[in-house]
């Protein structure tokens, strides 16, 4: 066909035929495995402040393996990721935004 | 003139129409009407899927926040209802959700290279997988509900300090709500494992067509995450 | 700028045994209710929200009724509320959100695209039960005793106090959301993945452009008061306290995420509007639209800016001062990208051989009083004069002048110039135009003496109100009857015209796009074979070529 429509573009005519390794798949859970129990060895700790951040880094860690790897983005065209990566972004607007109100309301205007 | 006056025959005069209908020739038996080919039925379903797990992301994300904001309100009621919390089951729990995930992944892969039997297997696995972390959940809540930590009128906190105890409901609200609707996920995503089950072991998968166990996949490791951020947030508070 | 006129179209004379089309291609009921062609999907909504439209308009009169006089003698106070909830809720949740998306965007969008039909047919069909679903909890909560809390179901009002069935109605809004929810999910999938061979993105009508931006919208705010609701029907059901101060929660959380959904929501009522004006203003200026990529990605800024501007609905509910002022700030920005689109239309008009026909009647309104709401939104996003003029009649009219002076006028625009393609008739002209100046001088009289009498101090939701704001009041129901039965009279020409109107043709405005390239109205999957297409958007000379070209292959 001369004329080529967006999906063409990105993935070529016929689905998209890559197929994760096996060692890749099982690769992926051990790590999973291993944050699972950093975290919880973590949170038996007492860190300070620094527990529920060191928890929440593990918590994207983990989250972005499975996206990336599981959920197969990291073969995906452009548009998916522009599609989760929006995701995110949106709902760091309501998170920012709504806090620049509770967090700021104590501050003194004069 | 046009045989049929009322149209316009749109089709580029220079398009050979020996290559359109070559790629006709074979319809796939899944293959929708409306789509040129298989390809571009799969780009439009995963496509499908990943928006729809983005009003997914928003819709937790809202309750997300609301933990977030409450949390700050009552730094001291969050870690006393965390401490009412198994942490033992809910690691438990995790490692079985994440073993879910694994059958599932491995359930694509074994979709895509055409291994009929261990596609069924796996999604079976799945399914017992995703049964049992449901039913430790409901042994968890059978508890908290006995100990009195269900909100509303049956809230009958009597370990906390009646200081903490409003805040502890509040935080109970969080728990029930969250763990709740991820649960309601869950059974969703069974009761989809099923029906994909049955369609596997007739053999309608195979490396051409493999995208509705894909976002099946989707679907299933969406779950998964939101129980990696619900797990450290609800059960690991220092 | 090329102009062409009316004679350049190629005009191909109808035959007389009309050919089958989406509408005879089957008969029966079932196979309406069954349906999986967006063409016949489009039609049920139009059916739907058309009745929906009238019941909420059938509150707004009662309350413009009960204001003839300041004592507040016709209704209670009670049932005051009822009617205004009632009003705000069917008009925003049933009629404004759908409208546009899911009658002209479902009808069109393929279409425009060259597609045979939506990329999820299925849920597309699933999509109208959906949305009959929660309209009927609407309509059985009107007939079993009505909800007073308003349309913005504020905590702890609605959750603690109210008596009404307030569980009932959120429920209904609840399930419509994911009514949206598919038809923008459908939209965004349709956009990327069906467009013919040829389409590139900048070769797409600005309409699709519009619906796109709609669409994320949609999709991304649609979720977060999917969400808002649960928790709301969580506390009432469980008499807890999420949002009740007393029981240690934030009335402004429930007022945050709500407005997080329900700001953008405004955008997803008005950015389908401007993408029905655009095509119309092409199509009647014979001209390609002024600017056409400003006016595209303007449509991406407003569905982004829409998102950061939330909070001024909060700026006297006790936010912070910080916050509030970057909130005024963001507010501020939305207006250039709406003016960039007013400015391009303007400037697309400009010395053009403007053909006044109804749907240019309606667009000029709209651009006039879309204009009108915009810069009165800007004194309200301004925190001082906001403060003053807060839930008084001021917001009442800034609101109405664009929800109704904007998308019900876009709305009643691009009902008439699709009209031809989706029943295959003419609706009668003088008629038509009457009914346009009807609507325009009914809809100012109505909404102008809001906007004198909420700045002198009427505020808004109250049955009763002071002497001397009377004749104003007068005067603003005067205008309703006088919109009343512009609105009245398309139902009975449109209906007239199904049957008996002129019979269309392919193409009966000489417009472009590929809507008008298929028959009147089209046949079942839209084209006989998949069209080509080689000519930018609104560029008449190509496009005629294109037809008279492929006519005599």
């Amino acid at each position: 066909m001369a004329h080529k429509t967006d999906y063409e573009d990105h993935i070529g005519h016929a689905p998209a035929h890559h197929v994760t390794s096996l060692a890749v798949y099982f690769g992926i859970f051990f790590l999973l495995m291993v944050l699972t129990v950093l975290t919880v060895a973590a949170a038996r700790v007492n860190l300070g402040v620094w527990n529920t951040p060191i928890a929440m880094a593990i918590a994207i860690a983990k989250a972005t393996a499975v996206i990336l790897w599981f959920m197969h983005v990291i073969h995906s065209p452009r548009l998916t990721w522009i599609v989760v990566i929006v995701s995110f972004l949106w709902l760091g607007v309501l998170f920012v935004l709504t806090f620049a109100d509770y967090l700021t309301r104590h501050w003194s205007m004069y | 003139m046009p045989s049929n006056p009322t149209y316009y025959n749109l089709a580029h005069p220079g398009t050979t129409e020996g290559e359109e209908h070559a790629a006709h020739e074979h319809h796939h038996p899944f293959l929708q009407h409306h789509f040129e080919d298989l390809g571009q039925q799969h780009a439009a379903s995963t496509l499908g899927m990943w928006l729809f797990l983005t009003t997914e992301i928003l819709f937790f994300g809202a309750f997300f926040f609301g933990y977030a904001l409450y949390r700050n309100m009552y730094p001291e009621a969050w870690r006393a209802g965390a401490h009412h919390q198994n942490w033992v089951l809910g690691t438990a729990n995790t490692i079985v959700l994440i073993g879910s995930s694994l059958t599932m992944a491995l359930a694509v892969w074994a979709a895509q290279t055409n291994r009929r039997k261990l596609t069924t297997l796996l999604l079976a696995l799945t399914l017992i997988l995703g049964t049992v972390f449901l039913g430790v959940k409901a042994y968890e809540y059978n508890e908290h509900i006995h100990e009195g930590f269900f909100p509303g009128s049956h809230y009958h906190n009597v370990v906390d300090s009646p200081a903490l105890r409003p805040g502890v409901q509040l935080f109970m609200i969080f728990y029930f709500g969250m763990t709740g609707m991820h649960a309601v996920h869950m059974i969703i995503g069974a009761g989809l494992l099923l029906y994909f089950i049955r369609r596997a072991w007739r053999g309608d998968f195979g490396e051409e067509y493999y995208g509705p166990i894909e976002v099946m996949g989707l679907y299933w490791h969406f779950v998964d995450i939101v129980w990696i951020f619900l797990f450290p947030l609800l059960y690991l508070i220092h | 700028m090329t102009t062409t006129t009316l004679d350049d179209a190629p005009f191909i004379e109808p035959s007389a045994t009309a050919p089958r089309n989406y509408i005879n291609d089957e008969y029966g009921v079932l196979s309406w209710l069954l349906t999986k062609d967006h063409k016949r999907i489009a039609l049920l909504y139009l059916f739907s929200v058309t009745t929906l439209f009238f019941v909420g308009g059938f509150f707004a009169f009662m309350m413009r009724l009960e204001l003839l006089t300041p004592e507040g003698d016709l209704f209670t106070s009670d049932t005051y509320n009822k009617f205004f909830t009632l009003h705000g809720i069917v008009m925003i949740f049933f009629f404004l959100i759908p409208a546009i998306p899911a009658v002209l965007g479902n009808f069109l969008l393929p279409i425009m695209l060259g597609a045979k039909d939506l990329a999820f047919p299925k849920l597309n069909l699933l999509s109208w039960y959906i949305y009959i679903v929660g309209a009927t909890f609407g309509v059985v909560v009107i007939i079993t005793g009505g909800v007073d809390t308003g349309w913005t179901f504020y905590t702890p009002f609605s959750t603690q106090y109210s008596n009404t069935h307030v569980f009932a109605t959120t429920l209904g809004a609840f399930i419509t959301g994911f009514s949206s929810i598919l038809t923008g999910l459908n939209f965004i999938v349709t956009t990327h993945r069906m467009r013919a061979p040829g389409l590139t993105w900048f070769r797409l009508p600005l309409f699709v452009w519009s619906m796109y931006a709609t669409s994320v919208v949609i999709v991304l705010a649609t979720p977060v008061l999917a969400m808002t609701l649960v928790l709301l029907m969580i506390e009432r059901g469980l008499h807890v306290g999420i949002f009740d101060p007393a029981l240690g929660g934030d009335p402004l959380l429930y007022q945050h995420l709500f407005w997080f959904y329900s700001h953008p929501a405004v955008y997803i009522m008005i950015l389908p509007g401007m993408a029905v004006i655009s095509e119309c203003v092409a199509a009647f200026t014979r001209k390609k639209i002024f600017g056409y990529k400003f006016v595209a990605f303007s449509s991406l800024a407003i569905a982004l800016l829409g998102f950061l501007v939330w909070a001024h609905h909060l700026f006297v509910a006790g936010i912070s001062v910080y916050s509030a002022m970057i909130f005024s700030f963001l507010t501020m920005l939305v207006a250039v990208p709406s003016a960039v689109k007013v400015f391009n239309w303007t400037a697309t008009m400009y010395r053009a051989s403007v053909s006044w026909q109804t749907p240019m009647l309606y667009v000029l309104g709209f651009i006039g009083l879309f204009t009108i709401g915009g810069v009165t939104g800007l004194f309200l996003a301004a925190m001082g004069i906001d403060v003053h003029v807060h839930d008084s009649y001021f917001v009442v009219a800034h609101f109405h002048y664009i929800m109704v002076g904007g998308t019900v006028m876009a709305y009643m625009a691009g009902i008439h110039y699709w009209w031809p393609k989706i029943t295959g008739r003419m609706y009668p002209e003088w008629w038509a135009r009457l009914s346009a100046l009807l609507v325009f001088v009914g809809f100012n009289l109505t909404f102008f003496p809001q906007f004198l009498v909420g700045y002198v101090g009427m505020p808004r939701r109250y049955h009763a109100y002071a002497p001397e704001f009377q004749v104003l009041n007068v005067l603003s129901t005067a205008g309703a009857t006088v919109l009343a039965a512009g609105y009245i009279l398309p139902m009975i020409y449109l209906a007239w015209s199904w049957k008996f109107g002129r019979r269309a043709g392919p193409n009966p405005w000489g417009a472009v796009g590929l809507e008008w390239a298929t028959s009147s109205p089209p046949p079942k999957e839209n084209f006989l074979e998949t069209p080509v297409v080689t000519w930018d958007a609104y560029d008449y000379p190509a496009f005629l070529k294109a037809m008279r070209e492929t006519q005599n292959a």
